[in-house]
C-alpha cells in the first residue's frame, strides 16, 4: 500500500462513493476518510425509487467506516494540482487520494425558456420520489415523457397506483435505441395490456396551464390532459463543479481503464480516481471506446477497482467488470448483460408475450456484446459466461501489450482473472 | 460456512450466480439453487456475491471454531 496516503476524500456519498470507502477501509486504508455528499442523507438505493416508488437505505457497515461525513455539503470545486477541494461553504479540504463518485443528475427540460407548470417531475432522489407519491396520490391522470427504463418503470407504478398513464415516446418504440426494435416492440405491448396508452414517434411540444399543469401537447397536434408529467429523459453526469480543475469532463470524467481521472491531454492524473455513473471510460466490449453506464452494478465494481488503483498507484489494475443491469415492469422481470446498446445485429432467439418470456442477444461485428432475456435469467448466465471468456482471451490491444507486458499478471480483485498491470 | 438467502427477498437478479457459480446456480424455472453449507475457502466468493446483489438478499456466517 502507498504509504503517503493518509487523507482520501470522497465526493458524493450514494452507492458508488459508498463502495468505494468501504473498499479502501477493507484493504487496510487506515487513514483519515472524509465523504461529502449534496444530499443531506445517508446513503440509499436508487433503483426502487422508480419501481414501486419506495425509499430504501443502504446499510452502512457496523464501524459506520470510521468517516467523517460531510452531507448536505457540495463540492463547488477542485484544484488538481494542489490537491485542494473547495466545499460550497467556502471550507477547503486538502486530499492525498480523492474519488469522485458524483454521478449524474436527471436530464431537464431540453428548453431553458419554457416555464414549466408545478406538478412537472424529474426523478433521480429520494426527495424526488417523496414529491410524486405525493402528487400521484392528488392526481388523475399522467404523462411520462421518455419511454426509457425509468420512464418505463414509472409509467408502470403510476398504472398500479391506478391512474391513467400515458407515455410519450420519441423514437418508433420504447428503448428502440437500447435494446433494439423487437425488444422494445415487446415491452411497448407490456405496457399498453397494463392500460397504458403509449404514444411513440412523438414530443412533448408544450406544457399546459398557468400555476399547475393541465395538460400538455405533442408534436402531432394532440392534447393530453394530465395533472402531472414525469420527465424521463436521462441522466448528465454530475461534473459541473470540475470545470477548471484540470481534468478531462467529456459527459462525465474521462478515466482510463483502471479509472485513473485524466487531464485534458490525456495523461493520468495520479491522486484522482472515479467510479460510477460519472465515469466515462474505454469499455473493451466496445473497442475502447468510452462508454458510460448508469447500472447499479457497475457503480459496485468500479468502486472496488477504483479504491484498488488509489491505494497501490504504481500497480493499476485495469477494470474487468462486465455490466449487467435489470429493469422490472408490470410484474415481469427483464435483465440484460453487456452492452446491448453497442449491437449493430439483434438475434431474438424466444419472445412469447402471453408466456412472459424473452431470450435476445446481441452482435457487434458479429461478436456478442450483450443479452437481454425476460424470465430466462438462467440463460443470461450463460452469456455473462461467454462474454466473460470472450473479455479474458482478448483483452483490447493496449491492456495485454506495451511497457506492462513484461510484468508478471496481477489477479483481478473483481473477478480474480489475471490482469496485466496498466503502464 | 453457513449461506443463507432470503427467498422472500430474492428476484432472481442473477448477481450471486454471476459471483460465485461454485455456490449458486439456477434450476430450470429461474429459481435460485444453493447449498447452504459451503466450504471456507470458497468465503471470498459468497462474501463478494452478498455484495453485488441488489436487494442484500444474502447473508454470509463463517462456522464458528
Ligand atoms: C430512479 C432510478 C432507478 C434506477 N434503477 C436502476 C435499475 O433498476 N438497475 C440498475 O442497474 N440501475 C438503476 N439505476 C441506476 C443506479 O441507481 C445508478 O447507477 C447508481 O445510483 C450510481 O451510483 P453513483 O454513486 O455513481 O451515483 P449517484 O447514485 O447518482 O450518486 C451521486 C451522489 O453524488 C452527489 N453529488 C453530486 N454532485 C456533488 C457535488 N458537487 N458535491 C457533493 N456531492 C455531489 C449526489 O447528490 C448523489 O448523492 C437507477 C437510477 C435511478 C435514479
Ligand atoms: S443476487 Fe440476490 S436477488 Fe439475485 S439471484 Fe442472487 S440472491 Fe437472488
Amino acid at each position: 500500500m502507498s504509504r503517503d496516503l493518509r487523507e482520501v476524500v470522497v465526493v458524493g456519498a450514494s452507492l458508488a462513493g459508498l463502495r468505494a470507502a468501504g473498499a479502501l477501509r477493507d484493504a487496510g486504508y487506515d487513514g483519515r476518510l472524509t465523504l461529502v455528499g449534496e444530499e443531506v442523507h445517508l446513503p440509499y438505493d436508487r433503483p426502487p425509487l422508480s419501481k414501486a416508488l419506495r425509499v430504501d437505505d443502504l446499510p452502512l457497515p457496523d464501524d459506520g467506516l470510521r468517516a467523517e461525513w460531510r452531507l448536505g455539503r457540495r463540492a463547488v470545486g477542485l484544484d488538481s494540482r494542489r490537491r485542494v477541494l473547495t466545499l460550497d461553504d467556502g471550507h477547503t479540504l486538502r486530499y492525498d487520494g480523492l474519488v469522485i463518485t458524483t454521478g449524474a443528475a436527471a436530464r431537464g427540460w431540453p428548453d431553458p425558456h419554457v416555464t414549466l407548470p408545478a406538478g412537472v417531475f424529474t426523478l433521480r432522489g429520494k426527495d424526488d420520489t417523496e414529491a410524486l407519491r405525493e402528487a400521484l396520490g392528488a392526481a388523475r391522470s399522467v404523462v411520462v415523457v421518455g419511454a426509457g427504463f425509468l420512464g418505463g418503470e414509472v409509467a408502470a407504478a403510476a398504472r398500479a397506483l391506478g391512474l391513467e398513464v400515458t407515455l410519450v415516446e420519441a423514437a418508433g418504440q420504447p428503448l428502440e435505441r437500447a435494446v433494439g426494435e423487437r425488444v422494445g416492440a415487446y415491452i411497448g405491448r407490456l405496457h399498453q395490456e397494463a392500460g397504458i396508452t403509449l404514444r411513440t414517434g412523438r414530443t412533448v411540444t408544450a406544457f399546459h396551464g398557468g400555476e399547475r399543469l393541465t395538460g400538455v401537447t405533442l408534436s402531432d397536434g394532440t392534447g393530453i390532459a394530465a395533472d402531472v408529467a414525469v420527465l424521463a429523459l436521462g441522466a448528465v453526469p454530475a461534473t459541473g463543479w470540475l470545470e477548471g480543475s484540470g481534468l478531462w469532463l467529456d459527459d462525465g470524467v474521462r478515466c482510463d481503464a483502471a479509472l485513473r481521472a485524466l487531464r485534458t491531454d490525456g495523461s493520468p492524473v495520479g491522486s484522482v480516481v472515479a467510479a460510477g455513473d460519472v465515469v466515462r471510460w474505454p469499455h473493451p466490449l466496445a473497442d475502447g471506446e468510452p462508454v458510460a453506464l448508469g447500472h447499479w452494478t457497475n457503480a459496485v465494481d468500479q468502486a472496488v477497482v477504483a479504491a484498488g488503483t488509489l491505494l497501490a498507484p504504481e500497480r493499476p489494475l485495469p477494470f474487468d467488470g462486465l455490466p449487467s443491469f435489470w429493469s422490472d415492469l408490470h410484474g415481469v422481470k427483464i435483465r440484460s448483460v453487456g452492452l446491448p446498446g453497442l449491437a449493430d445485429e439483434v438475434r431474438v432467439i424466444e419472445l412469447d408475450l402471453p408466456g412472459r418470456t424473452l431470450e435476445a442477444c446481441y452482435l457487434r461485428k458479429g461478436r456478442l456484446v450483450g443479452a437481454l432475456t425476460v424470465n430466462r435469467v438462467r440463460r443470461l448466465a450463460g452469456y455473462r459466461a461467454q462474454l466473460r471468456a470472450d473479455l479474458s482471451a482478448g483483452l483490447p490491444a493496449g491492456l495485454s501489450a506495451g511497457p506492462s507486458a513484461g510484468l508478471p499478471a496481477e489477479r483481478s480483485p473483481l473477478t480474480g482473472d489475471a490482469v496485466p498491470a496498466l503502464p | 460456512m453457513r449461506i443463507t438467502v432470503d427467498m422472500n427477498l430474492c428476484e432472481s437478479h442473477g448477481q450471486c450466480v454471476f459471483a460465485a457459480p461454485d455456490i449458486f446456480s439456477f434450476d430450470e424455472e429461474d429459481y435460485l439453487v444453493y447449498e447452504p453449507a459451503q466450504p471456507d475457502e470458497l468465503f471470498a466468493a459468497a462474501e463478494k456475491a452478498a455484495g453485488s446483489c441488489p436487494v442484500r438478499a444474502i447473508s454470509v456466517q463463517r462456522d464458528a471454531s
